[in-house]
């Protein structure tokens, strides 16, 4: 039972197909839900055309270097779905899954399903991670997060707050910018990265210089490497890059992360020079590995001499604004995945699911599409193919042991 | 990180007692949970006079090797005594007390050798704020400067990173830049 028809469990079911393991794939909406009702318009990937590769698919386009747009993602996954056909139900919403003392029963809004082994495969951005002091904001602010935001016509014509900078946030901020109104945008730790370097996306260069395919089991610190916020990035035709500094450019005001509300006063950190600073040394530092590959591979005759990005200017830092000024506020402070549906034997004493590269401790139970759950690319949809592969391979041993065990 | 993936540096920082306490502390977060403590005791005018001596932390209490003391006071163009530095400026050496260790601890962790390390630290303040003068100026400082140098065996970008991460890592950097709820009673 894979539950999720996106990118994850989509790519799954190719595989589970593959191996002849008999399976269906459950989605509360159709195939590629999110990317149809969560997902603001404009919206476009993130990776390149060619990076848009999944098991058994590969994009053969005239646009390698383009980025889909939100309508031609749902096209690409709903097209490779029919291609192998994916046995999908649609519209079942998943309300329960209880480990039994063999397999699982999967309680949904359709009647209940028992199966052997369940895939969660729900993604990455089921809810909205909003900081505590969300609660503390006066009511006649309209709030809403990046999952509810479509365009700029949804709102008030006033002053609006952008809290969050990484890819959603600086994608709201900009458009919401070229819309006429006057927005702030709160920016706490973010990656700075240039759309393109030495005339290859970065993705290129990421991949080329092996960061993407950095696996789970090799980095120092995987929890602060599954908690890293979003690449500062944004898809469009012009391939151009989004950050704080050209924000800055567009006329947007900056402010430090957003800490607490005083009275009639948003009070944000002083500290957003250094996380400007340790973006710009962080991108340049990835610049400098990206040098040294290009060297290494004998790539320098053919590519534009190496440059560095001007450090990122910033139109003040005030560290405290008159909420009054404010109509609405967007939050674009992270997603999390939601497991609220799932048997709490899978996960530990603070609520989170215990698991090793998505083979978790419950026997049968797989968690696949999240951050660098078996690599740095596992989130992407050029990573999730290489992550259910692996997972595949032992499901499949985990299934022919069972049988084992239960015809004995 | 084992001893032998870390070159041979001596900065006087013991990395690998803080890697292990930040390995058992993760494992064990209540232990993490720390209060640090001062007594204050006016002197006569503006002069007042701080004591540290004991904090509790990873579950007990402790005591520093002898208690400290912090003499505080106005300066004589404000028609006090000057018996010891004024309050912001004790902040400011506290900032940059703070940031110079984490220098040196991030420094070592990262294999680099110091050789000096100096700083000049400043904090702009219009006394219309505290005088009452102009209810639209904030009493404390209107921005904090900090500049460091140092001579290490690293280059400009190494040694600007691990300024920023000392910076990232730092308490007091964190307590004046960002928000704090002060609770005063009097018993």
């Amino acid at each position: 039972m894979v539950i999720g028809a996106g990118q994850a469990g989509l790519a799954m079911s190719h595989h589970l197909s593959g191996r002849g393991i008999d399976h269906v794939v459950l989605d509360r909406g159709e195939i590629a839900n999110s990317w149809r009702t969560e997902r603001w318009d404009s919206l476009r990937l993130l990776t390149p055309n060619w990076m848009t590769r999944l098991p058994g698919h590969r994009y053969d386009g005239s646009d390698p270097d383009g980025f889909m747009t939100k309508d031609e993602t749902v096209s690409l996954l709903s097209s490779y779905g029919l291609s192998f056909g994916v046995p999908v139900h649609s519209h079942v919403t998943v309300e329960q899954v209880t480990a039994k003392s063999t397999g699982f029963d999967v309680v949904t809004n359709q009647g209940t399903w028992s199966c052997d082994a369940v895939v969660a495969a729900t993604g990455a951005s089921s809810e909205p991670r909003l900081p505590a002091v969300a609660a503390d904001i006066p009511g006649r602010i309209d709030q809403l997060t990046a999952l509810q935001y479509r365009n700029p016509d949804q709102l008030g014509k006033g002053d609006v707050l952008v809290v969050g900078a990484s890819a959603s946030g600086v994608q709201i901020a900009d458009e919401l910018q070229r819309s006429g109104r006057s927005v702030t945008v709160a920016v706490g730790e973010h990656i700075r990265l240039p759309r393109r370097y030495r005339n290859r996306d970065i993705h290129w260069w990421m991949n080329a210089i092996g960061q993407l395919d950095e696996r789970y089991d090799e980095v120092d610190d995987l929890t602060r490497a599954r908690r890293l916020p979003s690449l500062q990035l944004v898809g469009s035709p012009e391939h151009r890059t989004l950050g704080v500094g050209s924000l800055v450019d567009a006329g947007v005001e900056t402010v430090g992360k957003l800490m607490r509300i005083a009275g009639p006063k948003a009070q944000f950190s002083g500290g957003l020079a250094n996380l400007v600073a340790n973006a710009d040394l962080k991108q340049n530092r990835l610049l400098d590995r990206i040098d040294e590959h290009a060297t290494e591979h004998g790539l320098d005759s053919d590519l534009p001499k190496p440059t560095r990005p001007e450090p990122t200017r910033l139109g003040g830092a005030p560290t405290e604004l008159a909420m009054c000024r404010f109509d609405t506020i967007v939050w674009a402070t992270g997603y999390r995945p939601s497991y609220s549906w799932l048997d709490r034997a899978a996960f530990d004493q603070r609520g989170r699911l215990i698991h090793d590269g998505g083979v978790c401790a419950l026997p049968g139970l797989y968690l696949l599409g999240i951050p660098f759950l078996r690599r740095r690319k596992s989130s992407f949809i050029d990573g999730v193919g290489p992550d259910a592969a692996e997972l595949v391979s032992h499901l499949h041993a985990f299934l022919d042991n069972r049988t084992r065990v239960i015809s004995r | 990180m084992t001893s032998t993936e870390t070159p041979a540096v001596d900065n006087g920082v013991n990395v690998e007692a803080l890697l292990g306490a930040r390995a058992a502390l993760t494992d064990a977060p209540p232990a993490a949970q720390f209060q640090w403590r001062a007594s204050n005791e006016w002197v006569n005018g503006t002069h007042s006079r701080s004591t540290v001596s004991g904090f509790s932390g990873l579950g007990a209490e402790h005591t520093h090797r002898q208690p400290y003391t912090v003499e505080a006071d106005h300066p004589q163009v404000f028609a006090s005594e000057d018996n010891g530095a004024t309050p912001p400026e004790i902040v400011l050496a506290a900032l940059a007390s703070c940031l110079t260790a984490g220098v040196a601890t991030v420094a070592t962790h990262r294999g680099v050798q110091l050789r000096s390390v100096t700083a000049t630290i400043e904090g702009n303040m219009d006394l219309a704020g505290i005088l009452g003068i102009d209810s639209d100026v904030r009493n404390g400082f209107d921005g904090i400067k900090i500049s460091y140098t140092i001579d290490a065996d690293a280059s400009k970008a190494d040694i600007e990173a691990i300024v920023a991460q000392s910076q990232k890592r730092s308490a007091v950097f964190d307590i004046v830049a960002n928000p704090t709820t002060i609770q005063v009673e009097v018993v």
